[in-house]
């Protein structure tokens, strides 16, 4: 017998592809404030999701420190800026920012549940694979988060990766393992690759990325990217939905602020992993491949 | 029995230079140059020293895309020494793109100083050229409120063929990371004349001068051996790979050589907030 997705399983989301001027955080908040103003004038959107470093921008260096803040208030920031712009329309948040917990420093991701008349904190995952190679400096001035856990949402059990968690697979397995069913990545990547067949290559290499978790796990990939040049480094947009059979819902310009606007659907995800299924395979043979004794992980004493 | 097939590396491969998609490096440039110049400094004109070379006419032409035509300055600044080529493949670019162009002849600047030293050779007497060039370029920037645009491309900076706080020294280069080869593709996709793509690259400082002759090694080969070293190749691996050892230990000594050329001045540090050392704060900030 067939059947119509439950109106609960899908949920509308709207990415707010920020290209922020550097440091100036306030003036920053404003920007997204309107961004916030325009999408919930049509069609307000269940979650809203922006990239690392959204009101700061990303290569700040010793600058994080003057920038960082407690969770709590970016999360209180970003409330009232839905508030002002929407009214109390109850939404999702999540973005990238700079934490700052009692001196010591992150490069964090919030979602926050914003109701009509309060709003919580759901979860701050902190990025655990900080970038530190190349043009990246990020262990200079941050410290690494040291956990990575799905959280129950009112959509469905989610995951938050920032930007290179995302280039090591065990991550969004991991999630997935923990029950994730769609991954937020708030990203900041800058553009190098100039040889590509229709782009820079860097951001091929994330859809490929992208593509692969999802259609791996059964799983949607939410991908929110920085826009703008930082000093030379052009951050490469492209923010975008990925469905979980690994197709591209929806696809944001590499160039320039922009909201990008699909859905996560949980039957998707459902059917996805029902013709696949990955996920199942894994974490039935996941025990015999942690036993293996040549992997390079903690034992208990014998 | 017959013998199924094979499939090896493509001769050369292992040699070939660095690639560009043109169309895709110069969306991405122009969006720099809008980025850099409007947005972040509020500054909508450019100066930009035309030589009758690629590397400067491609940098017109990128920002042209970015500003438009009556935003960007070209300035001509001819030595009594110059390539009359150099003035007229100058022209070929800005009667091609419609910008604004003025000619300022640099013999009497570069003179009233030289004058005293008569024995300076053709190496000093470049780099006073140079220098007064860039001099000349960053006071009309002043006085046209415009931003002086770099035109240095990434295989002179590795090879440290340039004059240091001369060339260098615009705020912004959107060259900066492509190797000659790069740009002369760069330039065919944008429509630069023929006549200063096709001709031998030449700084002009003196007769006869050309960059490869100065070099000692062709752009294409100085730019196959650059891509790879920079990715971390020993020497040994790169002669392995099928490169002249010649050809490699030039570029490799140019490269080690001139890595001076590519930092800010060598500053003591004494305390624990030495700038760039300890305070760390990006340009943008």
């Amino acid at each position: 017998m067939g059947g119509s997705a439950a109106p609960s399983s899908r949920f509308n989301v709207a990415i707010v592809q920020a290209k922020p001027f550097k440091g100036r955080y306030a003036e920053n908040l404003t920007t997204v404030g309107e961004a916030f103003a325009q999408i919930g004038a049509a069609e307000p959107p269940d979650l809203v999701a922006l990239p690392e470093g959204a009101m700061t921008g990303y290569f700040l260096e010793g600058a994080v420190y003057d920038l960082a803040l407690p969770a709590s208030r970016f999360a209180d920031d970003l409330a009232r800026t839905w508030r002002e712009a929407c009214g109390d329309r109850p939404v999702d948040i999540c973005s990238g920012f700079f934490e700052n917990d009692g001196g010591t420093y992150y490069n964090s991701a919030v979602y926050l549940h914003v109701g009509e008349r309060s709003h919580h904190i759901v979860h701050v995952h902190r990025k655990m694979f900080l970038a530190t190679y190349g043009v990246f400096d990020e262990e200079r001035f941050l410290s690494r988060g040291r956990r990575l856990q799905a959280f129950d949402t009112r959509f469905g059990r989610a995951a938050i990766l920032i930007c290179e968690d995302l280039w090591h697979a065990i991550m969004p397995t991991i999630a997935a393992i923990k029950g994730a069913r769609f991954i937020i990545v708030p990203s900041a990547a800058p553009g190098r690759g100039i040889d590509g067949e229709v782009e820079l290559s860097s951001i091929t290499r994330w859809r490929e990325l992208l593509r692969a978790s999802a259609a791996e796990h059964g799983i949607y990939m939410i991908y929110a990217g920085l826009a703008g040049f930082e000093g030379g480094k052009g951050m490469t947009g492209s923010s975008s939905i990925v469905d979980p059979r690994g197709g591209v819902q929806v696809d944001g310009p590499d160039i320039g602020a922009c909201v990008v606007r699909g859905f996560v659907d949980m039957r998707e995800a459902d059917l996805a992993r029902a013709s696949l299924p990955l996920l199942g395979d894994l974490q039935a043979v996941l025990p015999d491949l942690l036993l293996d004794d040549e992997l390079p992980l903690p034992r208990a004493p014998q | 029995m017959t013998p199924i097939a094979e499939v090896r590396v493509a001769p050369g491969r292992l040699l070939a230079g660095p690639r560009i998609n043109a169309e895709v490096a110069t969306r991405w440039l122009v969006a720099f140059l809008r980025d850099e110049l409007i947005e972040r400094r509020g500054i909508g004109r450019a100066v930009v020293g035309l030589s009758g070379g690629a590397d400067s006419a491609v940098t017109a032409y990128l920002c042209t895309l970015a500003l438009g035509a009556e935003n960007v300055y070209a300035f001509r600044l001819p030595y009594r020494t110059s390539n009359a080529a150099s003035l007229s493949d100058a022209q070929l670019v800005v009667d091609d793109l419609g910008i604004n162009e003025r000619t300022i002849d640099i013999t009497g600047a570069v003179d009233g100083y030289l004058q005293f030293e008569p024995d300076a050779d053709a190496r000093r007497r470049g780099n006073v050229m140079a220098r007064t060039r860039m001099l000349v370029l960053f006071d009309q920037s002043a006085k046209l409120d415009a931003l002086p645009v770099g035109t240095g491309n990434k295989t002179e900076r590795l090879l440290g063929y340039f004059t240091w706080h001369a060339d260098d020294t615009p705020p912004v280069n959107p060259l900066g990371d492509l190797f000659k080869v790069q740009v002369w593709e760069l330039a065919r996709h944008l429509g630069v004349p023929a006549a200063l793509v096709d001709k031998a690259p030449s700084a002009d400082l003196e007769a006869d001068q050309t960059d490869e002759g100065d070099l000692g090694i062709t752009y294409a080969r100085a730019d196959a051996i650059l891509a790879q070293l920079l990715l971390g190749y020993s020497d040994a691996q790169l002669i392995e790979r099928g490169f002249d050892a010649g050809d490699v230990a030039l570029v490799r000594r140019r490269v080690d050589s001139t890595h001076w050329k590519r930092h800010l001045p060598t500053t003591a540090m004494l305390t624990n907030t030495a700038i760039n050392e300890f305070y760390l704060r990006p340009v943008d900030f």
